[in-house]
């Protein structure tokens, strides 16, 4: 994999036992320390409101799941002798929320707002990584005038604040009945995440040899079928990672979210922060949704975060 | 690697071999439309998305529009929008916030993301676990971060101040990290650096392992000492990555909108109010789009102008 990982045990460049050991011991005390607030997120989704919010903070409790409960439904107060009068409670999570003379309302907003973080940025991770690979493709092969200047301009797209751009996007897409649309919000973030994708993929392409298409051109394929054939199966790692990329971005983007979608296409990221308890943010919910995705990008992330990251400018 | 071509390709096409070059222009395009056909959709995208809604707020820059009373007939002002800003005194304490969170960040980001590279880059044993575990922060939504984080600096319930007290043996309820004036911007400085010292961690180990492991094996003959092989290897062949990621994250905290917004909301007073906060007032709050316009522009050809000249200066340091 990496050039340090091919040494053999006995190279001279191999760290001796003790420099690893005090090495391995600085990154674990960073990393614990680290992780501590998000272990503390974790922990608090399990949390009952009152233990969420207790003085001082507990660490140890009584694990409860209303923070899910509370997540997915709506709940109205009631009186005791209102709740006294309805039939038994069946489910588990009925009875959870009636020990808080409450009773489920109906179910709250957030699998709408899931399936409208999955379908933008699914629909914008598909779009981007398509545009991108054709254009990283063609600025890899072939000669395109002023090439420079047009991935720089497709880069310089990122330098704006999502705050500025959100104006004439919010006035433009007011005009198109855009604002607040999956369309809308697909278009957008497509066009944020192209120009990562045009510059990532780009890297990933111009390392695959070109003597394999030549060689595929010769035999009398098209320049189509040596792509499909070819250049993509060589190229899928690369396209694999510039897709996890692009999903982060959509999944986690606020600015835009927030300035132009207030219902029908809200995301995940804005109405997070506003999932109310009684007497302020209801935290164990608040965690429960944070704590969601976090585990699945990670592991999908792992072995390609560090050529992702930098434009694909490690060599193997 | 191995070379995926089409197995029957090899052998059934040999007879055909001298007369590819014409069967290719029959039956496909020629290379010079299929790479406008494959950038066009993307140029045309950020034409679309970037570049027009650009030119169209430079145009409303020069005017006096105000959404929330947008039946007023737009009214051009020429240059007026430009000079209230340029001569706006709390717009000027609003850049150099901003310019302290973001010089503040990135030099704290890059001290520890190299260091945490270096030391990894020593290839300790399970050195792979703990750097996912490390990469853990940067995974999250900032704005969502920026929220939790409300909750974990609170001075009684949090157990932020709690932890600061067990080691200082300060009453954790005697200070607010998000509430004092003094405490607030390194605040925002604080959760940044922790969500954002991993990116640069990873940037850097990415320079560290393209350096050939055969220069340090010859340093090593030479018995260089591992102080003169980090200033005159390490460092030098690693700076095109270093500068990389300073590029990266001044861009990004320069834009800084979602987590700062979602802790602190600028406050108190306007002690963390960016530059991006203000902006989002302007816009959207008071709907004054002309002067958000303006302003807007104003930050972008400082960034595009800043990064330009700095993309020189890496092309510069990679071509040594």
């Amino acid at each position: 994999m990496t050039a340090a990982a091919n040494t053999t045990a006995h190279s001279i460049v191999e760290a001796s036992p003790r420099v690893k050991t005090v090495a391995g011991a600085l990154v674990i005390i960073y990393a614990v320390v680290a992780i501590l607030p998000l272990l503390w997120i974790a922990v608090t989704a399990f949390k009952s409101q009152s233990d969420a919010i207790a003085y001082p903070p507990k660490v140890i409790f009584q694990p409860t799941l209303e923070g899910y409960v509370n997540l997915f439904t709506v709940r109205t107060r009631q009186t005791p002798d209102f709740i006294a009068g309805l039939p038994p409670a069946t489910t588990w999570y009925d009875k959870l929320v009636r020990k808080h003379d409450m009773v489920i309302a109906g179910p709250s907003k957030v699998v709408p707002r899931f399936i409208n973080s999955l379908v933008i940025g699914f629909g914008s991770t598909f779009l981007a990584v398509l545009l991108g690979t054709l254009a990283a493709y063609a600025f890899s092969r072939f000669r395109i005038p002023l090439a420079d200047d047009l991935l720089f301009f497709i880069l310089s797209t990122r330098m704006m604040p999502p705050v500025a751009v959100a104006i004439p996007i919010y006035l433009m897409y007011r005009q198109l009945n855009l604002t607040d649309t999956w369309t809308g919000m697909i278009l957008l973030y497509t066009a944020v995440n192209v120009s990562l994708a045009v510059w990532l993929l780009k890297g990933f392409i111009d390392e695959i040899p070109r003597e394999y298409e030549e060689a595929a051109l010769v035999d009398g394929y098209t320049r189509l079928q040596a792509l499909r054939k070819v250049v993509l199966p060589q190229a899928v790692t690369g396209i694999a990672a510039t897709a996890i990329f692009c999903l982060i971005f959509s999944w986690n983007e606020y600015a835009f979210a927030v300035l132009l979608t207030s219902g029908d296409a809200q995301t995940m990221p804005p109405f997070i922060p506003f999932i109310i308890g009684e007497g302020g943010q209801d935290w164990p919910a608040v965690a429960a949704a944070t704590t969601l995705p976090i585990v699945l990008f990670t592991i999908l992330l792992r072995k390609h975060l560090l050529r992702g990251i930098t434009f694909g400018a490690v060599r193997k | 690697m191995t070379a995926i071509i089409h197995p029957d390709a090899s052998v059934d096409r040999i007879g055909e071999q001298t007369s590819s070059r014409v069967a290719r222009r029959g039956r496909g395009l020629s290379d010079h439309g299929i790479a406008w056909l494959f950038v066009t959709p993307t140029i045309a995208l950020l034409l679309a998305i970037n570049i027009f809604p650009l030119i169209w707020m430079i145009r409303l820059s020069f005017t006096s529009l105000n959404l929330s009373m947008s039946y007023l007939p737009l009214r051009f002002v020429g240059l007026d929008n430009y000079a209230d800003i340029l001569s706006d005194e709390d717009l000027w304490v609003r850049l150099q916030t901003t310019a302290q969170f973001v010089i503040s960040t990135v030099v704290l980001e890059m001290l520890i993301g190299f260091g945490l590279a270096l030391l990894i880059n020593r290839q300790f044993r399970s050195h792979s676990f703990w750097t996912t575990i490390i990469l853990l922060p940067m995974m999250l939504s900032p704005a969502v971060v920026g929220n939790f984080w409300t909750l974990l600096f609170q001075p009684q319930i949090g157990p932020f101040n709690y932890v600061i007290s067990l080691f200082t043996g300060i009453p954790p309820s005697s200070f607010s990290m998000t509430g004092e004036v003094a405490l607030a911007p390194w605040t925002i400085v604080l959760v940044d650096t922790w969500m954002w010292a991993p990116y640069v961690m990873l940037i850097c180990l990415a320079g560290l392992r393209s350096i050939p492991d055969y220069i340090y094996e010859a340093a090593e003959v030479d018995r260089a000492s591992s102080w003169r092989q980090f200033w005159s290897i390490t460092l030098p062949m690693a700076l095109p990555f270093l500068m990389l990621a300073v590029l990266f994250r001044a861009i990004e905290n320069f834009k800084m909108f979602d987590m700062v917004n979602l802790l602190t909301s600028g406050g108190p007073g306007s002690t963390t109010e960016l530059v991006s906060i203000t902006l989002k007032r302007a816009a959207f709050e008071k709907w004054r789009t002309g002067y958000s316009s303006a302003l807007a522009i104003i930050l972008f050809v400082t960034v595009f102008g800043a990064a330009n000249i700095y993309v020189k200066a890496l092309n510069r340091v990679k071509q040594r």
